[in-house]
C-alpha cells in the first residue's frame, strides 16, 4: 500500500491509472468500478488523477468529480493508510460504539472526523453497515471488523499504529457469521447448483410458474415478480445495441437489515440461478449484481462462486448446453450510497454516474440499465423465484398467506437474546418473532428499516405481510431500557447523511428535521419545534421525489405519536394558559372568609403580554 | 376591555427600535409623511427613537423591530419587547435574514476583529471595556431568538408598504401587501 | 368536453386545458395561459423535476362516508413539470395546501443559501424572489443556514457567487445541451450537494466558458453574473418591480425546440 499522501502523478500513478482504465475497455459507463479501483491502488482520488481518469474515459472532467464527490467511499482528500469507519446504526448505539469509538480516537490522539497529522489514519462514523446483529462493527479500509471490544479496540489501534498491513491482521478479526436461527422453505432448501435450470421448461411456462406463484418484490414494495418480468420481456430494446439486463439489487443498505449478506455467503448460487432464470424469461443475455460497498469483501468469494458456475455450464454460452440460452453474470460495487437501494439510482450508479433516481415513467422493465428493457429484482427475490422454478408455484403457494405467498427473511437486531437471520411464512406475527428471538420488555420494534414503521406493544399482533406489514427484512427490537426520541434522532441524522439532495424537499428537509431533532435532544424545543417538525415532514412526504424523502419523516412521525413522552420530558416551554381564569375562582371562599391577603390571590392569572420562545426570567433590562 | 361597541377606541401603544440595523426601515417610516397625522390618532409611542422613551411599557401593544441581531445588548432589547409587546413586528431585511450586518457570517469573527484593530507594529488590541456589548458569534435574525408574529421585508419597506402594513393592523386585518408592495430589497 | 377529435384535455382547478401528447402537465398549462409556479423548469430545456415548486395534486376524489359525510381523499402528489398530461385527469395547483406548500419550498431555498437581496446584482429579476413575492412569502421561517459558500472571480467576463445557488442545475443542463461544453457539473450530495467548474484547478476562469454561452445566461437566481454589468435598470423598473412572475404564464410556454 503507498502512502495515502502521495498524489505527485509520477510513472507509478500514471501505470495504476492506465492499468485500470485499460481493463474496463476506457468505458464511462465502468467509472463507478474504475474510481473505486484505481483508489485502492493509490489510496486517494486526487485532482490530477481525477483529470486522467477523465481523459481516459473520455468524460468532462466534472462529471468524474462529481461522480467522485458523491459516493460516502470515494474520497477526493487523503483520508490515511487507514481509514476507520464505525457503523452507526442505532444498533451499533446501543452496543455502545459510542465510547468504543471514543477509546479509538483517543488512543491514536485523533478527532472523530479527521487525519492524522502524519496521514496515517482517519476515524469517522458511517450509516449501517449490515453487521447489526454482531456489532458494534467498523470498516477499516472497507472489511469489516465485527464485535468490537475494548480490548479489539486496543488491537486495531496497535496494528495501525505498527503499519501492519491489512492482510497481516488476524483472521478472526474479520470473521462474519451468517447467525441464521430460523430456516424455512428459502434457507433449507436442497437444490444443487443446476437443479433449478434442469427444471426450465419454456420461458413463457416459466413465466407463467412465477405469476401463478404469486412471488412480489422483497425488497419491500412488493411488485409483482412476475408482472415485472412480463413487462420487461414485452419492452423491446432499442438503439444501436438492443438488449435486455437482469440487475440484482445487493445494495442492501436498509439500517438494520443484513439478510441479503447471508443470503449472499450462504445461498449465493440459488441467488444466480434466480438471476440466469430471469435472464431466460425476460431473454437477457446478460446479469449485473450492484453490491453495496460495505460488502466489498464478499466480491471475491462471489467471483469464486460465479467461476465454479462458468465451469459446470450454468453460466456461459448455451447455459446447459441450450443453443441461444446465454447467460453471464458481473458484480458491480457500490460505493457507499444508501439512496442506490432505490432502483433507477441503482441503474443510474451501473452506468457510472451520481446516484440519483430518475423521474418515472420511463420504468426500468422498459427503459432502464444503458436505456434498455431492465428486470431490477432483490437479491431474495431472485432465489425465491429459482426455488420456485424448481419446485413449483402450487408448492411455492401453499406458503404464507393469499396476498402473500412465500416466506419472508428477516435481520433481526437490537434488544434480544438471539439476533440473526430469521426466515418465516408470510403472516407470522410481531409477537411470534419476538418470542422465537427472545426478546424481553419489549417498548417498540422498527419494521423495515429507519423508512419503515415503528410499531409499540399494542400493535405486536400484527403481521408480516404486505396486507399488513411490509418489510425489506429490517427488524430492530428496542426494549423498556431504551429512549425512542434517540431512536429517531439517529434516524433523522441517518437520513441527512444519504440523501441525494437532488430535490428541495428531501435536500433541506432532510437537515431541517435533523436540526430540530437535535434542538429538542439539547433541551431548547417547545411545542413550536414539534409544529415545525410536523410542517417539514408533510413536505418531506408530499414533495420529494422519490422514497427516501417521502419516507424519511417517517420514524419521528411514528414516534411523536405513539411515544409522546420522550419528546415531551425534553421540551422545556410549555406554555398554556388556564381555560378559566384562577383568581376568579377564589372569589366565593374570599367573599365567605373575608380574606384578602397574598394567600388569597393567584398572581399569575394575568400575565401581561406573550412570552416568546426563548425569553426566560430576569431578562428584564 | 370594555365590550360595548360605541365606546372610544383606546390607542395602542407601540415602541419601535433598531438592533443591529441602519435605522433606514425608520426613515422610510416617516416616508408615511401626512399620513402620521392620521395614525398618531390611533396610536401612542411608547419607546422609540422617536421619543427617546429608554424603556418599554409593560402594556405595549406592537413593537416594530428593524435589524438583525449581532451583540448581547440586541439580545437583551429584544427579549424586552417581547416581554412587554403583545404583537412583535420584524421590519427590513436585516431583522427577517440578518441582511447586510449578517454578511460578516461567512468569516470568523475573531478574524474580523484581529484584521480592524491591527495597529501596525503594536499588535492587536480588541477593545475589551465591559461597557461595549460583546459580539456574538453570527449574526441572527430576529425570529430565530423570540417569537416574531409579523414579518415586513423591505431594505427599506417603501413608506406606502409601511403604510399598508399598518393600518390592515391597526383595522384589525392580517396585513397583505400584494405586488408591488413586498419586496425584498 | 373535448375541444375536437384529435386535442386532448385535462382539467386543472377544475379548468379544461387542451394537450399535445406528450406535453407534461406544466408545459399544456402554461401553453394555455395557465401559471403554475416553478424554478428549475425553463422553456427551452427537458423538464428536470428538482425544484418540486410545481407540485400539483392529481385525481383527488371526494366520497360519501356511511354515516353521510363528504370526505376528500387527496390525490396523488407530483411534479407538474414531469408528469405527462392525460386527458381527463382533475389536476390541483391552485390549493392551500400546495399553496402552503410552495411557501414552504421556497422557505426552504432562502435557509439553505445566503440570499441578501438588497447586495445582489440579480434582485428585481431573480426568479426566486419573484415567486417569493407572489406567493407572499414573508420570512424565510427556518433558521439560516448561514453556510460558508465562496465567490469565484477567476473569470475574465463572468462572476460566480455560490452563496445564491438553488441547485435547479439549469447551466449544468445548458452548458452539456446547448453549448455542448460541459462547464459545470455538480458534486457533493444531499446538503453538502454543490456547482462544480470543469477545471482541475476547480475555477471558472480555468475552464472555456464564454460569456455568451447559453451556460452563462440561464441562471434564474444570482449565481453566474456578468462582470461590468450589475444594477443597470433602476428600482422600479425591474421587471418583478413592474409585473408579478405569474403574469403573462405563456411567455413560460416552452418553445418548440426543446433539448
Amino acid at each position: 500500500m503507498r502512502t495515502a499522501n502521495s498524489s505527485g502523478g509520477g510513472a507509478d500513478e500514471k501505470g495504476v491509472i492506465e492499468g485500470v482504465l485499460s481493463r474496463h475497455g476506457h468505458d464511462a459507463t465502468r467509472l463507478m468500478q474504475i474510481l473505486r479501483e484505481v483508489q485502492e491502488g493509490l489510496g486517494w482520488l486526487s485532482p490530477s488523477i481525477l483529470t486522467a481518469i477523465a481523459d481516459g474515459a473520455k468524460l468532462p472532467r466534472a462529471r468524474v468529480e462529481g461522480v467522485a464527490g458523491f459516493y460516502h467511499f470515494f474520497h477526493t482528500e487523503p483520508l490515511g493508510r487507514y481509514r476507520v469507519l464505525w457503523s452507526d446504526n442505532i444498533t451499533d448505539r446501543m452496543q455502545g460504539n459510542a465510547d468504543l469509538m471514543a477509546r479509538m480516537c483517543k488512543k491514536l490522539w485523533l478527532k472523530a472526523g479527521n487525519v492524522s497529522e502524519d496521514g496515517l489514519v482517519s476515524v469517522d462514523t458511517t450509516s449501517c453497515t449490515g453487521m447489526c446483529d454482531q456489532g458494534p462493527a467498523i470498516l477499516v479500509n472497507y472489511r469489516p471488523i465485527t464485535r468490537m471490544t475494548p480490548e479489539r479496540v486496543d488491537k486495531v489501534v496497535d496494528l495501525i499504529r505498527r503499519q501492519v498491513p491489512l492482510a497481516e491482521w488476524p483472521a478472526e478479526f474479520f470473521l462474519v457469521e451468517d447467525n441464521i436461527r430460523r430456516k424455512d422453505a428459502l434457507l433449507s432448501h436442497d437444490l444443487a447448483p443446476g437443479d433449478a435450470l434442469r427444471a426450465l421448461k419454456s420461458p413463457q411456462d416459466v413465466l407463467e410458474a412465477v405469476k401463478a406463484s404469486g412471488l412480489r418484490g422483497r425488497g419491500g414494495a412488493g411488485f409483482s415478480t412476475g408482472q415485472k418480468w412480463e413487462f420487461c420481456r414485452n419492452a423491446p430494446g432499442t438503439g444501436s445495441s438492443p438488449a435486455h439486463y437482469v440487475v440484482c439489487n445487493a445494495d442492501e443498505g436498509e439500517p438494520g437489515t443484513f439478510k441479503d449478506r447471508v443470503l449472499l455467503s450462504s445461498c449465493a448460487d440459488l441467488v444466480f440461478e434466480g438471476m440466469t432464470i430471469a435472464g431466460y424469461v425476460i431473454g437477457a443475455k446478460k446479469g449485473l449484481v450492484y453490491l453495496r460497498g460495505e460488502y466489498r469483501y464478499l466480491m471475491e468469494p462471489l467471483n469464486e462462486v460465479l467461476q465454479r458456475r462458468r465451469a459446470a455450464n450454468l453460466l456461459g454460452k448455451s447455459v446447459l448446453g441450450q443453443i441461444g440460452f446465454d447467460f453471464d453474470i458481473e458484480i458491480h460495487m457500490g460505493a457507499g450510497a444508501y439512496i442506490c437501494g432505490e432502483e433507477t439510482a441503482l441503474l443510474e450508479s451501473l452506468e457510472g454516474k451520481r446516484g440519483v433516481p430518475r423521474k418515472r415513467p420511463p420504468f426500468p422493465v422498459t427503459s432502464g440499465f444503458l436505456g434498455q428493457p431492465t428486470a431490477v429484482n432483490n437479491v431474495e427475490t431472485l432465489a425465491a423465484a429459482a426455488l420456485i422454478a424448481a419446485k413449483g408455484a402450487a408448492w411455492y403457494k401453499t406458503l404464507g398467506t393469499a396476498k402473500s405467498t412465500g416466506t419472508k427473511v428477516l435481520s433481526i437486531s437490537g434488544d434480544c437474546a438471539r439476533p440473526g437471520v430469521y426466515e418465516y411464512p408470510y403472516g407470522v406475527t410481531v409477537a411470534q418473532v419476538l418470542a422465537d428471538c427472545g426478546a424481553r420488555d419489549t417498548q417498540a420494534c422498527q419494521i423495515a428499516g429507519a423508512s419503515g414503521l415503528c410499531i409499540a406493544p399494542a400493535e405486536f399482533g400484527r403481521r408480516i405481510a404486505f396486507e399488513d406489514i411490509p418489510t425489506g427484512g429490517s427488524f430492530m427490537i428496542f426494549d423498556n431500557s431504551r429512549d425512542m426520541f434517540e431512536v429517531a434522532r439517529n434516524f433523522a441524522h441517518f437520513f441527512v447523511h444519504e440523501s441525494c439532495g437532488f430535490c428541495t424537499p428531501c435536500r433541506v428537509g432532510t437537515t431541517l428535521l435533523k436540526n430540530g431533532m437535535d434542538k429538542i435532544h439539547e433541551g431548547h424545543g417547545g411545542e413550536y419545534d414539534i409544529n415545525d417538525i410536523w410542517r417539514i415532514i408533510r413536505t418531506l412526504k408530499t414533495a420529494s421525489h422519490c422514497g427516501l424523502g417521502q419516507t424519511a419523516g417517517n420514524c419521528v412521525a411514528d414516534t411523536l405519536q405513539k411515544f409522546r413522552p420522550s419528546y415531551e420530558l425534553r421540551l422545556n416551554v410549555h406554555e398554556f394558559e388556564p381555560a378559566f381564569d384562577l383568581d376568579k375562582a377564589l372569589s366565593k371562599m374570599r367573599e365567605v372568609t373575608g380574606r384578602d391577603d397574598p394567600g388569597a390571590h393567584f398572581h399569575i392569572a394575568h400575565r401581561k403580554s406573550k412570552s416568546g420562545i426563548g425569553t426566560k426570567a430576569g431578562d428584564e433590562a | 376591555m370594555n365590550a360595548s361597541t360605541s365606546a372610544p377606541k383606546r390607542k395602542l401603544k407601540v415602541a419601535t427600535t433598531s438592533l443591529a440595523g441602519c435605522f433606514g426601515c425608520h426613515m422610510s417610516f416617516l416616508d408615511i409623511d401626512e399620513r402620521i397625522l392620521d395614525l398618531i390618532e390611533l396610536i401612542e409611542f411608547d419607546r422609540s427613537p422617536l421619543t427617546d422613551i429608554k424603556h418599554c411599557s409593560t402594556d405595549c401593544d406592537i413593537g416594530i423591530i428593524e435589524g438583525g441581531v449581532c451583540n448581547a445588548e440586541n439580545v437583551h432589547v429584544l427579549h424586552e419587547f417581547r416581554k412587554n409587546c403583545k404583537i412583535l413586528i420584524a421590519i427590513g431585511a436585516c431583522s427577517i435574514n440578518g441582511g447586510l450586518p449578517a454578511q460578516r457570517n461567512s468569516l470568523d469573527i475573531r478574524d474580523i476583529l484581529a484584521a480592524v484593530y491591527a495597529q501596525p507594529g503594536r499588535g492587536v488590541h480588541i477593545p475589551n471595556d465591559p461597557e461595549i456589548p460583546l459580539l456574538l458569534n453570527e449574526v441572527h435574525p430576529l425570529h430565530e431568538v423570540v417569537k416574531i408574529d409579523y414579518f415586513l421585508p423591505g431594505c427599506p419597506p417603501s413608506g406606502d408598504a409601511i403604510w399598508k402594513f399598518l393600518t390592515d393592523l391597526l383595522a384589525g386585518r392580517t396585513p397583505s401587501l400584494g405586488h408591488g408592495l413586498i419586496h425584498f430589497d | 368536453m373535448s375541444n375536437g377529435q384529435d386535442t386532448k384535455s385535462f382539467f386543472l382547478d377544475d379548468e379544461e386545458i387542451p394537450f399535445e401528447e406528450g406535453q407534461t402537465i406544466i408545459q399544456a398549462a402554461l401553453t394555455a395561459g395557465k401559471y403554475i409556479p416553478h424554478l428549475c423548469y425553463h422553456p427551452e430545456f427537458k423538464p428536470h423535476g428538482s425544484c418540486k415548486l410545481c407540485t400539483v395534486r392529481i385525481d383527488s376524489r371526494t366520497i360519501t362516508t356511511e354515516d353521510g359525510q363528504t370526505v376528500k381523499i387527496p390525490g396523488r402528489a407530483a411534479a407538474s413539470c414531469t408528469t405527462p398530461a392525460q386527458a381527463e385527469q382533475h389536476v390541483e395547483s391552485n390549493t392551500p395546501e400546495l399553496l402552503d406548500l410552495r411557501r414552504t419550498l421556497v422557505q426552504m431555498l432562502l435557509v439553505e443559501g445566503n440570499h441578501f437581496c438588497p447586495s445582489c446584482e440579480k434582485s428585481g429579476k431573480c426568479m426566486l424572489q419573484g415567486l417569493a413575492y407572489d406567493l407572499g412569502v414573508m420570512s424565510p421561517h427556518f433558521p439560516q443556514y448561514f453556510s460558508k459558500r465562496e465567490v469565484d472571480a477567476t473569470h475574465p467576463d463572468v462572476l460566480l457567487d455560490f452563496n445564491r445557488c438553488i441547485l435547479c442545475e439549469l447551466c449544468v443542463r445548458a452548458s452539456a445541451e446547448v453549448d455542448k461544453k460541459n462547464v459545470f457539473s455538480l458534486s457533493g450530495r444531499g446538503n453538502t450537494k454543490h456547482l462544480i467548474c470543469n477545471s482541475e484547478s476547480g475555477k471558472l476562469g480555468d475552464t472555456n466558458l464564454a460569456a455568451t454561452d447559453k451556460a452563462a445566461n440561464v441562471c434564474p437566481v444570482g449565481v453566474i453574473l456578468h462582470k461590468r454589468h450589475g444594477f443597470e435598470v433602476p428600482y422600479g423598473q425591474r421587471r418583478f418591480d413592474t409585473a408579478p412572475i405569474s403574469d403573462n404564464p405563456v411567455q413560460y410556454a416552452p418553445v418548440k425546440e426543446q433539448v
